[in-house]
């Protein structure tokens, strides 16, 4: 199964959008990645290598982020990683809410989740 | 310990006391137009790479930069990790057949690529790039064209690196934190580009000690610009 990354400066975005996230994901698996380690804002590599690790079932993951070195650091770790794994081009939370649903599509691939996660560059609001 | 390893680690210990001794100064420079963690965060993550260098045994130059990049990328964390720590672990490859003045010019244009292509940024954005473009293009030039000593060449690329400093002032930011301030961000000094400055000075200092000769006093301008005179013949 497609896994998924979420990647924010706050520990508690990243553990909130993965728990919105969840509620529709079924059993895809999602993993956290927030805050820089030590429990202050900012994004650590470590941190992403392992989630992306613990997201991989061997079918890739796709990677979640809000802004800056969030980007940057999860290009590292995907660099570093041995799966395959790709940041999707969207809205952290919508982008993941949608990935997760995606997900569980039983002919879902890595390209058809970061499809749907870029999808949510188009949801209206108002 | 002996060889260009043993001055790649001497290297990170003198940019890891450099950066601790200006650690304040970065962050002043950091509140200013960013998040006051510059400093901090650099101080330590350098501390942490001089730590994990000296406990290499006998390393090659290769090693010794890679160890010291893996280090910074972890512990520097935020932006800095990835674009200071990354690049250093990605231009290392360019050091497996030691320091030369050829491998050294292959691993500045490599770290600068890799820098300018994780950040995204290009010259006049306001950042590290600012410093670090002129300074690589100085330093590949010297030693190329003009066939400077390398000493000399690296002198210039350091001068060169110090008016790219200068020139983040008047810029408005356009990537990185700074950018977010908009015209607020005019009038301060890039604390990346400043960093990038300071561990060049130390680069420089370690080399001419290696070397065991005195930084050489150098004309900025270029000896293969042809002067008047000769333009005239």
């Amino acid at each position: 199964m497609v896994g998924l990354v979420v990647v924010s400066h706050s520990r508690k975005a990243a553990d909130g959008i993965v728990e919105v996230a969840a509620e529709m994901g079924g059993d895809t698996p999602i993993e956290a990645a927030g805050g820089d380690g030590d429990g202050v804002i900012g994004t650590n590599v470590d941190r992403i290598s392992n989630a992306l690790v613990a997201a991989d079932d061997g079918d890739g993951v796709v990677v979640l982020v809000d802004l800056g070195s969030a980007v940057m650091n999860a290009e590292v770790a995907i660099e570093m990683h041995d799966g395959e794994a790709v940041i999707a081009d969207s809205p952290v939370l919508e982008g993941a809410v949608n990935a997760a649903v995606a997900a569980t599509d039983p002919n879902a691939t890595l390209e058809s989740v970061v499809e749907q996660a870029e999808a949510a560059v188009a949801i209206d609001k108002t | 310990m002996s060889g260009d390893g043993a001055v790649v680690v001497a290297a990170v210990e003198a940019v890891a006391d450099r950066i601790q001794a200006e650690r304040d100064h970065l962050t002043d420079l950091d509140s200013a137009i960013g998040d006051a963690d510059h400093g901090g965060n650099m101080a330590r993550g350098w501390a942490e790479a001089a730590e994990a260098v000296a406990d290499l045994a006998d390393p090659d130059a290769q090693t010794a930069v890679k160890t010291a990049g893996k280090t910074v990328l972890s512990e520097v964390g935020g932006a800095a990790g990835p674009l200071y720590g990354g690049s250093l672990v990605f231009a290392s490859q360019e050091l497996e057949g030691g320091v030369t003045p050829e491998t050294a010019v292959a691993f500045a244009e490599t770290y600068l690529e890799k820098v300018q292509d994780r950040g995204d940024a290009s010259v006049g954005a306001g950042t590290m790039v600012d410093a670090l473009t002129p300074a690589v293009h100085t330093f590949k030039k010297s030693i190329e064209t003009d066939e400077l000593p390398p000493l000399e060449a690296l002198t210039k690329a350091v001068a060169a690196a110090e008016a790219g400093v200068q020139f983040t002032v008047p810029i408005r930011a356009s990537k990185g934190r700074a950018s977010y301030l908009g015209w607020r961000s005019v009038g301060h000094q890039d604390p990346g580009a400043t960093s990038t400055l300071y561990i060049m000075e130390e680069l420089l200092a370690v080399a001419a000690g290696h070397l065991d000769s005195e930084v050489p006093d150098v004309d900025a301008s270029s000896p293969t610009i042809p002067d008047a005179e000769a333009a005239e013949e």
